[in-house]
C-alpha cells in the first residue's frame, strides 16, 4: 500500500512542486499569504479564499476529466453556466420555492449534457463539433431565459450556496470537495473508470467487447453538464445575479486547462479527477498570486498560454515517442529519402 | 449528383430563402445600400473566415483569431497614435507578427504533434494577453490615410457604397478561391485534411504545408484586424471577443467538413452573408434582441452538421454497396 502512495506522489510530483512554487511566490509577493483566521464562525485567508475562488473551475474540472478521458471534449460547460445561472435567478425572482429551483437548474444542466452526448454517441459527430452548437446557442438561450437583462435577486437561501458557510468552511469548496469524493468513488471503487478509459483508448474495440459505449458517452457528457449546471449555481449565487453574457466566459478553457494541467491527456484514456482538481488550483493560485502582487489581471492569460506551452512541451518530450519523431524529421532528413 | 456540392447548394437556398423572406417583409432590405452595408460590417468577419476555411479544409482549427485581430487592432492603434508611425508601416509590421505567430503555431502543431485545438487556444490566450499589456484602454486612431481610406468607395448604382474594407474582402474571397482550387498548396490542403498519413505517403510535404496553412490564417486575421480597425477607427483590447465563433459557424454554414478536406472557400462567403443577413433583419426589425442572432445561428450550424452526417453516411454506404458489387 506505501508503496502505491509513492507511486502516486512521484507522478504527481510535477504539478506538487508547481504548486508549492506559486504559493511561495504568493507568499514572496503577500507576506500574509499563509495566515487563516477564523470570524463570524467562518474561515477566512488568502489559502482559502484560492479554494473558494477555485470551487467552480475545480467543479467544471471533475465533468471535463470524465469527458477528455473519453477522448471528447466540452466545449458548451461556460454556456450551460450562463444558462443554469440564468435560470436559478430568474425562478428565483418569480418566487419559486428554493429545491424546485435548484433541481430544475440541476435538471437543466443534464438536458443540456444530454444532448451534447446524444449528438456525440448517436450521432457520431466529432466532441469539438458538437459541443460547439450549444456553446454558440447556449448564450443566446440563457438570454432568452433572461430577458436580456443582468437579473438579480436576494433570495438569502439561494444566496447561501455562493457566500454562506457549514462548519467554518465556504459552501463552494464543501460542494466542490463533496462532489469530488463522490465522484472518485464512483469512478474508483466500481469498474467505472476503467470502462471510461477503455472507451478512451478505443472506442470501438470497447464495443467488440461488449461495452455499451454509447450509453456510457452520454452518462459522461449529462454528467459534465450537471457539473456545469452544479458550478453555474454557485457563480449566480455568489454575484447575486446571473448575467448570460459573462457569466462562466471562457471557463469551459479554464477547466480543460485544469484536466491537461493535471497530467490527463487529450488523447484520452488514463485520467485522474483529484490531478485535475489539483489543476485547477493550481491555476487558481495563479489567478490569485498576480491579484495579490498587483499586476494587471490581463497578465493572467499571458501566464496561462505560457503554461500550455511549457505542458505541451513537457509532454511531447517525456514520451519516447515525441523524440522519435523529432529524431525523424531533423536528424535522418537524408537517410528518410532512401 | 455530387453529394459534396449538395450542402453548398443548400446553403445557397437558404442564403436566397432567407434573403427573399426578409425582402418580403421589409421591401428596403432590397437595395444596395443594404447590400454594400452588409459587405463593409462583416468584411473583418469574411476574411478572417476564409483563412478559417484553409485550416478546417487541413482537419485543424485555429481558435486564436479573435484575439489576432483584437492584438492588430491595438498594435497598429499604439504604433500610429503613441509612436507616430505611417499607417502602411504599421499594416506591415502587425502582418509580419501575425503571420510568424501563425508559422509558429503551425509548427508546434506539426512537429510537437499537439492537438491543433489547444495550441491555438494558447495562442489566443498568449494574443489577448499582448493587448491587455500593451494598453487597457481604447486608443481612437487619427491619421488623414485612415480617413483616406475609409473616405473611398465606390458608388453602386441605387446609393450603396461598395467600400475600401468590402472590397477587400470581396479580393481575399477571390484569391482565397484560387488558391484552394487552382494551386498547388490548395490541392496539398486538401490531400492532408483527407488523410494526413496518405498524404505523407504520396510525398506530400506535410510540414511546410500545415505550417503555410496556420501562417496563412495568422497573415488573414492580421488583414481582418487591420480592416476592423478601419472599421472602427480604434484599437481596443477586448474587441472582437467571439469572432473565432463566428468564423467557425460561417465555415460550417458555408458547406466544409469540419472533419477536413471537403468544402468550398465560396461557401464560406455565402455561410457570412448568412450572418449579415439575420443581423440586418434584426436591425430592420427594432424589436428583436441580438441575441436571437447566437440562436439561430446554432440551429443553422446543427442543421448543416446533421445534413453533413446524412450525407457522409449515405455516401459511405454508397462505397460499400459498390464494393461488394
Amino acid at each position: 500500500m506505501s508503496l502505491l502512495n509513492v507511486k502516486v506522489l512521484t507522478k504527481a510530483m510535477p504539478q506538487l512542486l508547481s504548486l508549492l512554487l506559486i504559493l511561495f511566490l504568493n507568499y514572496l509577493a503577500f507576506p500574509g499569504f499563509f495566515d487563516i483566521r477564523l470570524q463570524d464562525g467562518r474561515l477566512f485567508g488568502s489559502l482559502i479564499d484560492v479554494l473558494n475562488r477555485g470551487a467552480p473551475v475545480i467543479i467544471l474540472a471533475i465533468g471535463m476529466t470524465a469527458v477528455i478521458a473519453s477522448r471528447g471534449v466540452d466545449l458548451s460547460v461556460g454556456a450551460v453556466m450562463a444558462v443554469s445561472g440564468a435560470l436559478a435567478a430568474t425562478m428565483t425572482v418569480a418566487g419559486y420555492p428554493l429545491p424546485i429551483v435548484i433541481l430544475a437548474t440541476l435538471g437543466a444542466g443534464l438536458l443540456c449534457g444530454l444532448w451534447n452526448g446524444i449528438l456525440v454517441a448517436y450521432f457520431d459527430l466529432q466532441p469539438i463539433v458538437a459541443t460547439l452548437i450549444l456553446m454558440v446557442a447556449g448564450r443566446g438561450i440563457a438570454q432568452l431565459i433572461t430577458e436580456g437583462s443582468i437579473v438579480t435577486f436576494n433570495e438569502p437561501s439561494l444566496i447561501f450556496f455562493g457566500t454562506g458557510s457549514f462548519a467554518g468552511i465556504p459552501m463552494p469548496i464543501l460542494i466542490a470537495a463533496l462532489l469530488l469524493i463522490i465522484a472518485i468513488t464512483v469512478v474508483r471503487r466500481t469498474a467505472l473508470g476503467l470502462l471510461i478509459e477503455s472507451i478512451g483508448i478505443n472506442r470501438s474495440a470497447s464495443s467488440y467487447a461488449g461495452l455499451n459505449s454509447k450509453l456510457l458517452l452520454l452518462v459522461i457528457y449529462a454528467f459534465c453538464g450537471f457539473c456545469a449546471a452544479l458550478a453555474g449555481i454557485i457563480i449566480a449565487a455568489d454575484i447575486r445575479g446571473a448575467d448570460a453574457n459573462n457569466a462562466g466566459l471562457w471557463l469551459e478553457l479554464d477547466a480543460i486547462l485544469a484536466v491537461v494541467v493535471g497530467g490527463t491527456s487529450l488523447f484520452g484514456g488514463r485520467f485522474s479527477i483529484l490531478m485535475s482538481a489539483l489543476g485547477a488550483i493550481i491555476i487558481q493560485a495563479m489567478n490569485t498570486g498576480i491579484l495579490l502582487s498587483g499586476f494587471p489581471p490581463e497578465y493572467n492569460l499571458i501566464l496561462k498560454a505560457l503554461v500550455i506551452i511549457v505542458i505541451l512541451l513537457s509532454q511531447s518530450f517525456s514520451s519516447a515517442g515525441g523524440w522519435t519523431f523529432i529524431k525523424a524529421e531533423f536528424l535522418s532528413k537524408g537517410r528518410k529519402r532512401h | 449528383m455530387n453529394t459534396r456540392l449538395l450542402p453548398l447548394y443548400a446553403t445557397l437556398l437558404i442564403c436566397i430563402v432567407a434573403y427573399a423572406v426578409c425582402v418580403f417583409q421589409f421591401p428596403m432590405m432590397f437595395s444596395t445600400r443594404v447590400a454594400g452595408n452588409l459587405l463593409t460590417d462583416n468584411a473583418f468577419l469574411g476574411i478572417a473566415a476564409v483563412g478559417m476555411t484553409f485550416v478546417i479544409l487541413s482537419g485543424g482549427i485555429d481558435l486564436s483569431v479573435g484575439s489576432m485581430i483584437a492584438f492588430t487592432g491595438v498594435l497598429l492603434a499604439v504604433l500610429i497614435t503613441h509612436y507616430g508611425i505611417h499607417p502602411l508601416v504599421a499594416f506591415a509590421i502587425a502582418l509580419l507578427i501575425t503571420t510568424t505567430f501563425g508559422a509558429v503555431m503551425g509548427a508546434i502543431i506539426h512537429y510537437l504533434e499537439v492537438p491543433a485545438f489547444i495550441v491555438t487556444l494558447a495562442g489566443m490566450f498568449l494574443a489577448r494577453g499582448m493587448c491587455f499589456v500593451m494598453t487597457t484602454d481604447s486608443i481612437p486612431i487619427n491619421h488623414e490615410f485612415y480617413s483616406y481610406l475609409q473616405g473611398s468607395y465606390y458608388l453602386l448604382p441605387g446609393g450603396g457604397r461598395l467600400t475600401f474594407i468590402g472590397c477587400l474582402m470581396l479580393i481575399v474571397f477571390a484569391v482565397g478561391i484560387v488558391l484552394a482550387h487552382f494551386s498547388k498548396f490548395g490541392s496539398y490542403i486538401y490531400a492532408v485534411g483527407g488523410n494526413r498519413t496518405s498524404a505523407e505517403l504520396m510525398g506530400v510535404p506535410v510540414a511546410k504545408t500545415t505550417i503555410g496553412i496556420y501562417a496563412l490564417s495568422g497573415f488573414l486575421s492580421g488583414l481582418a484586424g487591420i480592416v476592423f480597425s478601419l472599421y472602427t477607427s480604434a484599437g481596443y483590447s477586448l474587441a472582437a471577443v467571439g469572432v473565432e465563433l463566428d468564423t467557425i459557424a460561417a465555415v460550417v454554414i458555408g458547406g466544409t467538413l469540419l472533419t477536413g478536406g471537403v468544402g468550398y472557400v465560396a461557401g464560406t462567403f455565402i455561410g457570412v452573408v448568412i450572418q449579415g443577413i439575420i443581423q440586418t433583419y434584426i436591425v430592420f426589425d427594432g424589436t428583436l434582441s441580438s441575441w436571437w442572432t447566437k440562436i439561430v445561428v446554432g440551429v443553422l450550424l446543427f442543421s448543416f452538421i446533421a445534413l453533413q452526417r446524412v450525407l457522409v453516411l449515405l455516401s459511405s454506404k454508397r462505397t460499400m454497396a459498390f464494393r461488394s458489387r
